[in-house]
């Protein structure tokens, strides 16, 4: 992570002074948008940097859901199963998208592409099903959609 | 048309949430005026006159809010607007922050300056992408055109704002816990008293608006409270953004005025229910609100859904509320154990894990349901979950497991028969979807 103080500095221009407990959020976001996940040494740093407690980092590492500790596949895949996603077809989604990359969610594939996820409300109800692809939303999916998402994400 | 507009009273087009735009459209000329002329409390007596309630949900008046904090008291203030959008069926803020982020931070900023807050954020939730996106290229706008950091446009006024991003936590919109997130902990809710407008971010006196709230303030400064009165109802005045999804056949964002009418909303502005089948429910503020039936009988007055009015006054007569403003339309033909089962999953999956009522509460409850629906449904199962649910009600900090239970116990009050069946013949009174597909009943 320490490639990335320069960055954190320039966050604390706009934030309260003296209070940098404050950035344990942005910083471990942005941590894990650089390496894909928060690696130990990220924690170590993160608590020398900010100066706080090891077992705060810790504690909201295993808090927040999108905050994870191990790699993922290359596409994240998270399909919301929400009332309003499901009122418009998300299991069917969910379960298409499973046999077509052959696994089940919470599962990565083998070649390590795609992960495929189950997610609570994505706040895109009017335009459901949603689909996140890491993070971007894909919006108002359908099977076909999907199997052409899917197609473009291998090919890329 | 669904009345008169205080948001969304302009035409969408691909740059029409620019500053560029904005500006063309008059914005930031009130934040002009207000600074040059007003005092802060001039603010804050206009935006308590104006009567308007808050939009996420709880409808507590704003200006009341605002009047528990002094301006002169020489400590540091904040000001955050809540842009955590999680409830189920609620996507409104993010046509806001999508499509016109510069009436929410030239709102921020007047209210600000009303409340002496140096330090502003907009806590959005984590996974926004595009109105993340459309939030933060404004306010580098904003900054390069001189309306935050010091000395506002001459006045002596410095304020700043900070985009602070959530990492996927529903109970963070609630605000004690949206505070805990930004001081970097995990979001627990905390107990009041104190409020958070005596101690809040880093105990410093701080008010968390919601973004549609905050989103008012620049018309209402611009207008005055007296012609912001003469929209919507004596009780409710304003507009409302209700987001509607589910089966209807044009779910989206609109802007309705308050005291408009429930029928002409689904049937005319929203297209009426996909396929032409009857309408079974409406969840009408986001899924902790409490269910209504097409025709219930189950209040005093038995009425017709689609007699009621959109404001708070009509929803809290037939005991729920306009809540989020998340509406969801549930068609004819929808199995509602299989409903609740999603409802519950959710709140399962959401609970902080704090208060033991509500972390045990919600997984017992969830367990149940998903038991039901394997076909091993016992018959004490029904009263079970209302027992569950009343027992978490007041003994919890947040409200989570309170709104849980009471959407729980709705659903069970008005489809009692629907879970009888479930458990008697192991399957569901319909085809067991929540989805409505075209044809025969529910595929």
């Amino acid at each position: 992570m320490r490639h990335l103080i320069p960055e954190f500095e320039k966050l604390k221009e706009r934030l309260p002074k003296g209070l940098d407990s404050t950035l344990v959020l942005p910083c471990l976001r942005r941590i894990q948008e650089d390496r894909g996940y928060i690696a130990d040494e990220d924690i170590d740093g993160l608590v020398e940097y900010l100066d706080v407690p090891r077992i705060q980092i810790e504690e909201v590492l295993t808090f927040y859901s999108m905050l994870r500790r191990k790699p993922i596949g290359r596409f994240h895949l998270q399909v919301c199963h929400n009332v309003s996603c499901t009122m418009r077809g998300a299991e069917r989604m969910i379960d298409s998208l499973s046999r077509r990359l052959g696994v089940q969610p919470g599962q990565t594939t083998p070649d390590g592409r795609f992960t495929l996820s189950r997610v609570e409300c994505l706040g895109s109800c009017g335009t459901a099903p949603v689909v996140m692809v890491n993070e971007r939303y894909h919006e108002l999916q359908s099977e076909e959609s999907l199997e052409q998402l899917v197609a473009e994400l291998e090919r890329s | 048309m669904t009345g008169r507009k205080v948001i969304m009273n302009f035409e969408v087009t691909p740059t029409s949430h620019t500053l560029e735009s904005y500006l063309a459209r008059g914005g930031y000329k009130t934040l002009e005026k207000v600074l040059k002329e007003l005092k802060p409390e001039d603010v804050t007596n206009e935006i308590v006159a104006c009567g308007v309630q808050g939009r996420g949900g709880a409808a507590f008046p704003a200006g009341r809010k605002w009047q528990v904090v002094n301006p002169h008291d020489g400590q540091p203030h904040f000001l955050i607007a809540n842009a955590d959008e999680g409830e189920p069926g609620t996507f409104k803020d993010r046509w806001v922050l999508e499509h016109t982020p510069h009436t929410l931070l030239e709102s921020m900023l007047i209210a600000a300056y009303a409340l002496a807050a140096r330090n502003t954020f907009v806590y959005i939730r984590g996974e926004f992408d595009q109105p993340y996106r459309r939030l933060a290229a404004a306010v580098e706008e904003a900054y390069a055109a001189g309306f935050f950091g010091e000395n506002i446009l001459g006045s002596g006024f410095s304020c700043d704002v900070y985009v602070f991003r959530g990492a996927g936590a529903y109970v963070c919109g609630e605000a004690s816990s949206l505070l805990a997130s930004i001081e970097g902990t995990r979001g627990y809710p905390r107990n009041r008293p104190p409020r958070l407008t005596v101690k809040g971010l880093y105990q410093y006196p701080t008010v968390v608006n919601n973004v549609e709230t905050l989103s008012n303030l620049a018309w209402v400064m611009a207008h005055g409270a007296e012609e912001y009165r003469k929209i919507g109802t004596k009780t409710s005045p304003g507009t409302r953004l209700i987001s509607i999804s589910g089966h209807v056949r044009r779910p989206g964002v609109y802007e309705v005025e308050m005291g408009y009418s429930w029928a002409k909303f689904l049937h005319e502005d929203c297209g009426g229910i996909l396929y032409e089948r009857g309408l079974k429910a409406v969840i009408p503020g986001g899924i902790s609100s409490q269910i209504l039936t097409a025709r219930d009988a189950k209040v005093l007055t038995a009425y017709d859904v689609e007699s009621l009015t959109l404001d708070h006054d009509a929803l809290w007569n037939v005991g729920s509320s306009l809540g989020s403003g998340g509406m969801i339309v549930i068609a004819e033909g929808t199995c509602m154990v299989s409903l609740l089962r999603v409802m519950l999953r959710f709140y399962h999956h959401e609970s902080c894990g704090q208060c033991t009522p509500c972390r045990e509460g919600m997984g017992w409850a969830h367990r149940i349901l998903d038991r039901i629906c394997a076909g091993q449904g016992r018959p004490e199962d029904i009263d079970r979950l209302v027992h569950i649910s009343k027992f978490n009600d007041g003994t919890t900090i947040c409200g989570l497991g309170d709104a849980a239970g009471y959407a729980t116990v709705a659903i069970i009050d008005h489809f009692r028969d629907e879970f009888e069946y479930f458990i008697e013949n192991k399957r569901s009174k319909y085809d067991g979807r929540l989805e409505c597909l075209p044809g025969g009943a529910h595929g």
